[in-house]
C-alpha cells in the first residue's frame, strides 16, 4: 500500500528502525490527518548516569527481598559419602586423599585431647572444630603453601595440614618457652611465619570478628604487585559477616581488583545466636553480589566439594586478578569454645544428629574407602599413633619452662626504647628485692 | 617588604622566624606610630646579636616540607605507596600528596573507597606483606573509624606475633583544631595514641620538622601516627641546606629546645609550639627567660631532655591544644614530679584546650583553645610573678 508521509515523519521511522529499538511499527494515515506514526518499542531507551548505562521501566517494581529459589549447594558426595552421578570435581590422588582424611582425623583427636585437658584445668580455655574438620582440611589441601592465610579461629586443620606438629600446638596452648609466640597469647591462637598463616588475633575472637579481612585484601593486594603466584585466603563465620569490616572488605577487594578468597565457615551458630538472627539474607553468598563478586555456596562436610570449590576459587583469583566469596555450610558441633555451654540454647539430639548423621569425616572415609585407600586396620593404626603422639606433646608441654622475662618487654617495638629498657630493670630489681611476692616458675 | 630574616644563633640554637606576616604587622605598626622604645631596641640587638642568613637562605611551608618528604621515600624505596582518600586525583585534600599519581601511577597513590576502617585494614595487611604504606586520614577524627585496626592490627602485632609480624606503615593527616570546623572534626588525638604501647607518634612542629620526621617514619619498621596541623600546612619556615638533601632525618624519640632560657621551661607540640615561642618573647620583655621545648615526639617522649631542662630552670609550663584530662601534659607532669621532684621550685602548670567540644562560633573557639595570653599568664605564675 502507497502512503504519503511526510519527510520527517519517514527519517524518523528509520532512525527508530535502525536503533532496533522497535518492537513494532503501525503506520496510521486517516484521511484527514497528517500520517502518525505508532512506533512500539521493545525495550525503552536507555540513557547515561554515573557509573554506566541503564535501561528505563514504565513499571514500578521493587525487587524482591530474596529469590524464590535459594541458591543451590555444591556438592559431590551424597549424605552417605557415595559419589553423586554427574558430579563435577577435582581429581584428588590416594596420597592427597590419604593425608586428608587422616589429617581429619588428627584434627579431631587433636580437639578432643586438649579439649578435655581443659576440662581437667591443665590448659586455660580451648576452642575446637568439631564438625568443620572437611572445611579446615580440604581447603588447606586445594591452596598452595605460598598462599597466605588470615585464620579467624576454627581452622587449626590449616596449619596442621601445612606440617605444624602436634608438639608445637601444645606448646602454643600451654604458653611455654617453645610457643613461637613466647607465651603472649590464650590458647587457639597459633600463628607461623614459616607457614604463611597470621597469628590468629584475639580480638578476632572476641571482641572484633573479622578483623584480618580487610588485611587480607591489602595483603593480596601486595601479592598482585608483585606479581606472585599466590592469594591470600581468609576465613570467618556466619556471625563475622555481620561486621562492618566484612563489608568493607569485600568492596574494597572487588575495586582493588585483589585476589583474595573469603570462605565463610557458615556454621550455624554465632556463640548463640542462630543465623535468622544474624542476617535476613539468603545466607552468606548472595552478599557477593551485591560487592560485584564471584560466590558458591558449598556443601562445607563435603571434603571432595569444599576441595574442587577452593581450587577453582584460587585459579580464578590469581589468574583474573578477583576475589572469589565461598559460603561454606556446616554446623558446629561442638561448644562456641570452653566458656560456653551450648545445650543452654540448643537442643542436645540436634547437635547429636549433626555429630552422628552429617559427620565429615565417616562420609569422606566412606569415598577414600571405596577406592581401595583406607581400612579399618589403618584406622585403628592412625588412631592409637595421634593419641599416643598426643599425650606425649601434652607431657612435654607442661613440663618445659615458661618464657624469660624478657619476653615481656621484647618485640613491642623493633627495638626496645629505653623506657621499656629501664621498666625491665625495674621489675628484675624489684624481683631481687622481694622474691616471695613473684612466681618462682618464671625464669629470669 | 623584606622577607625572612634567619636570626640563628649557633650558640644558643635560638631560631625565631619571622613570617612575612609578622613584619608585616611590625612594618603597619612602626606606621602607625604603635612601636615603643623597647620594642625597637630587642628587633635591633636582635639583629646584632645574632648571626643572620639573610638573602640566601631558603624557606619552606611545611606542605612542600611534606610532600618532598614523602616523593623522595617512594622514589628511594619501590615498596613505599600512598593511599587516602583524595589523594591522587584531586592532589590531596591539603594537597599534600600534589604531583605524586603523576609521578608515579595509580598503583603506587591509591585513591581509596570512603571507608576508614576499610582502608586502614587494607593497608595493614599490605604492610603484614611486606609493602610500606603510607596511609592518609583526612583528619585524625576520621581515623576513630580505623582506630581497631591502627591498634589492634597495627600497634600489637609485632609482639602479639612475637616478632614474626611487623607492620612499618605511617598513618597521617591534620590533627587538632583548624578553623572554624566544629567538635566533630577539631579533636586532637596525641593522647590517645600516645597510651599505646607498640605506636610511635610524632608530632612536627616546622618544615625541617616536617620533612626529618616524616622520613625517619617513612623508613621505620613500626607503625608510625603522624600528627600534623592544617593551619601549619600553608606556614613557611626557614630550612637548611642539610634538611633539603634526600638522606635527611630526625632521630625518634628526641625534642628540640626551640629556644633556650633559664627561667622557666615550657613545653609543647605543634601548632603551640609557634605560640609558646611568642610567649616566650613577651616574657623576655619581663625579664623571664623561657626555655621552650618542641616535644616532636609524644611517644617515645623525651623525657631525659624535658627532666634536664626543668632541673635546670626548676619550673615548667606544659602547652597542649586538646582536652586537659588524661592528656600529654598530664604524663609531662607525671614524668617531671616522678623524677625531678626535688628541683622544682613551683607547682607544674598545664595549659590545655577547654573541657568542652570545640565550639564553631569564632569567638567562643578562640576561648576553647590555649593562646599567647594564657601561656605567659602561667610561666609568670610559675615564676611567682603573678597569681
Amino acid at each position: 500500500m502507497r502512503l504519503a508521509i511526510s519527510a520527517t515523519t519517514y527519517r524518523m521511522v528509520l532512525l527508530l528502525r535502525d536503533s532496533h529499538q522497535i518492537q513494532s511499527l503501525v503506520i496510521v494515515t486517516p484521511w484527514w490527518i497528517r500520517s502518525q506514526v505508532l512506533v512500539h518499542t521493545k525495550t525503552p531507551i536507555v540513557m547515561d548516569f554515573p557509573g554506566g548505562k541503564v535501561a528505563f521501566t514504565p513499571e514500578i517494581h521493587f525487587i524482591s527481598e530474596s529469590n524464590e529459589e535459594r541458591v543451590p549447594c555444591y556438592r559431590v558426595l551424597d549424605d552417605n559419602g557415595q559419589q553423586l552421578t554427574n558430579s563435577q570435581f577435582v581429581p584428588v590422588s590416594k596420597e592427597i586423599a590419604v593425608k586428608m582424611y587422616s589429617d581429619m582425623v588428627t584434627l579431631q583427636m587433636m580437639d578432643n585431647i586438649f579439649y578435655e585437658a581443659q576440662r581437667q584445668g591443665r590448659l586455660s580455655f580451648y576452642a575446637t572444630a568439631f564438625g568443620e574438620e572437611a572445611i579446615n582440611i580440604a581447603s588447606a589441601a586445594a591452596l598452595s603453601p605460598d598462599d597466605v592465610i588470615f585464620p579467624q579461629y576454627r581452622e587449626p586443620g590449616v596449619l596442621l595440614w601445612r606440617g605444624f606438629t602436634l608438639q608445637e600446638f601444645a606448646n602454643q596452648c600451654f604458653g611455654n618457652k617453645s610457643d613461637y609466640g613466647k607465651g603472649r597469647q590464650m590458647p587457639v591462637h597459633y600463628g607461623s611465619n614459616k607457614l604463611n598463616y597470621f597469628t590468629v588475633s584475639a580480638t578476632i575472637a572476641y571482641s572484633l570478628l573479622t578483623q584480618l579481612l580487610p588485611n587480607a585484601v591489602g595483603a593480596a593486594y601486595s601479592l598482585k604487585m608483585d606479581e606472585k603466584d599466590a592469594c591470600a585466603v581468609t576465613f570467618f563465620g556466619d556471625g563475622g559477616s555481620s561486621e562492618g569490616d566484612f563489608h568493607a572488605a569485600l568492596n574494597f577487594a572487588a575495586v582493588m581488583e585483589a585476589p583474595v578468597l573469603f570462605i565463610c565457615r557458615n556454621n550455624g551458630w554465632a556463640i548463640s545466636t542462630p543465623t535468622s538472627d544474624q542476617f535476613r539474607s539468603d545466607g552468606v553468598v548472595v552478599k557477593g553480589r551485591a560487592y560485584g563478586i564471584r560466590s558458591i555456596r558449598v556443601d562445607g562436610n563435603d571434603a571432595l566439594a569444599m576441595y574442587s570449590a577452593v581450587h577453582e576459587a584460587r585459579e580464578m583469583a590469581i589468574r583474573e586478578h578477583r576475589p572469589i566469596l565461598i559460603e561454606a555450610l556446616t554446623y558446629r558441633v561442638g561448644h562456641h569454645s570452653t566458656s560456653d555451654d551450648s545445650t543452654r540454647y540448643r537442643s542436645a539430639d540436634e547437635i547429636e544428629w549433626w555429630n552422628k548423621a552429617r559427620n565429615p569425616l565417616s562420609r569422606f572415609r566412606t569415598w577414600v574407602e571405596s577406592n581401595g585407600w583406607w581400612s579399618d586396620e589403618a584406622e585403628s593404626d592412625l588412631r592409637s599413633k595421634i593419641k599416643k603422639e598426643m599425650l606425649e606433646a601434652i607431657r612435654v608441654a607442661e613440663k618445659t619452662e615458661k618464657p624469660n622475662l624478657n619476653h615481656m618487654f621484647s618485640d613491642v617495638y623493633d627495638v626496645p626504647p629505653l623506657n621499656l629498657r629501664e621498666q625491665e630493670l625495674l621489675v628484675r630489681q624489684a624481683i631481687k628485692s622481694h622474691p616471695q611476692d613473684y612466681p618462682s616458675d618464671v625464669p629470669l | 617588604m623584606i622577607r625572612l630574616l634567619d636570626l640563628r644563633s649557633e650558640k644558643s640554637g635560638y631560631c625565631f622566624p619571622v613570617s612575612e606576616k609578622m613584619w608585616g604587622i611590625l612594618g603597619r605598626r612602626a606606621v602607625d606610630g604603635g612601636f615603643s622604645a623597647s620594642s625597637f631596641r630587642r628587633m635591633r640587638s636582635g639583629l646584632v646579636s645574632a648571626r643572620s642568613y639573610a638573602a640566601g637562605s631558603k624557606e619552606m611551608t611545611v606542605r612542600d616540607a611534606l610532600n618532598s618528604a614523602i616523593d623522595e621515600e617512594m622514589s628511594a624505596d619501590p615498596k613505599v605507596f600512598v593511599m587516602g582518600e583524595e589523594v591522587g586525583q584531586y592532589q590531596g585534600a591539603y594537597k599534600i600528596t600534589k604531583g605524586l599519581l603523576e609521578k608515579y601511577g595509580p598503583e603506587r597513590v591509591y585513591d581509596t573507597p570512603i571507608t576508614e576502617a576499610g582502608f586502614t585494614g587494607i593497608g595493614v595487611g599490605a604492610a603484614y606483606a611486606g609493602l610500606k604504606p603510607v596511609v592518609e586520614f583526612m583528619t585524625f577524627n576520621f581515623s576513630m573509624q580505623a582506630i581497631d585496626h591502627i591498634i589492634n592490627s597495627a600497634a600489637k602485632s609485632n609482639y602479639m606475633s612475637a616478632g614474626q609480624i611487623n607492620v612499618p606503615i605511617v598513618f597521617r593527616g591534620p590533627n587538632g583544631a583548624a578553623a572554624g570546623v566544629g567538635a566533630q572534626h577539631s579533636q586532637c588525638y596525641a593522647a590517645w595514641y600516645a597510651s599505646v604501647p607498640g605506636l610511635k607518634v610524632l608530632a612536627p612542629y616546622s618544615a625541617e620538622d616536617a620533612r626529618g620526621l616524616l622520613k625517619a617514619a617513612i623508613r621505620d619498621p613500626d607503625p608510625v601516627v603522624f600528627l600534623e596541623n592544617e593551619l601549619l600546612y600553608g606556614e613557611s619556615f626557614p630550612i637548611s641546606e642539610e634538611a633539603l638533601d634526600s638522606s635527611f632525618c630526625l632521630p625518634i624519640g628526641k625534642a628540640k629546645i626551640e629556644r633556650e632560657g633559664k627561667d622557666v621551661t615550657i613545653t609543647t607540640f605543634s601548632k603551640m609550639v609557634g605560640f609558646a615561642l611568642k610567649a616566650a618573647e613577651k616574657l623576655a620583655e619581663e625579664g623571664i627567660s623561657a626555655e621552650v621545648i618542641n616535644l616532636r615526639s609524644i611517644r617515645p617522649l623525651d623525657r631525659a631532655t624535658i627532666n634536664a631542662s626543668v632541673r635546670k630552670t626548676s619550673r615548667l609550663v606544659t602547652v597542649e591544644e586538646g582536652f586537659p584530662q588524661h592528656g600529654v601534659c598530664a604524663e609531662i607532669c607525671a614524668s617531671v614530679v616522678e623524677e625531678s621532684f626535688s628541683y622544682l621550685d613551683a607547682p607544674v602548670e598545664r595549659i590545655a584546650g577547654a573541657d568542652v567540644p570545640m565550639p564553631y562560633a569564632a569567638n567562643l573557639e578562640r576561648l576553647a583553645l590555649p593562646q599567647v595570653e594564657d601561656i605567659v599568664r602561667a610561666a609568670k605564675r610559675a615564676c611567682f610573678r603573678s597569681k
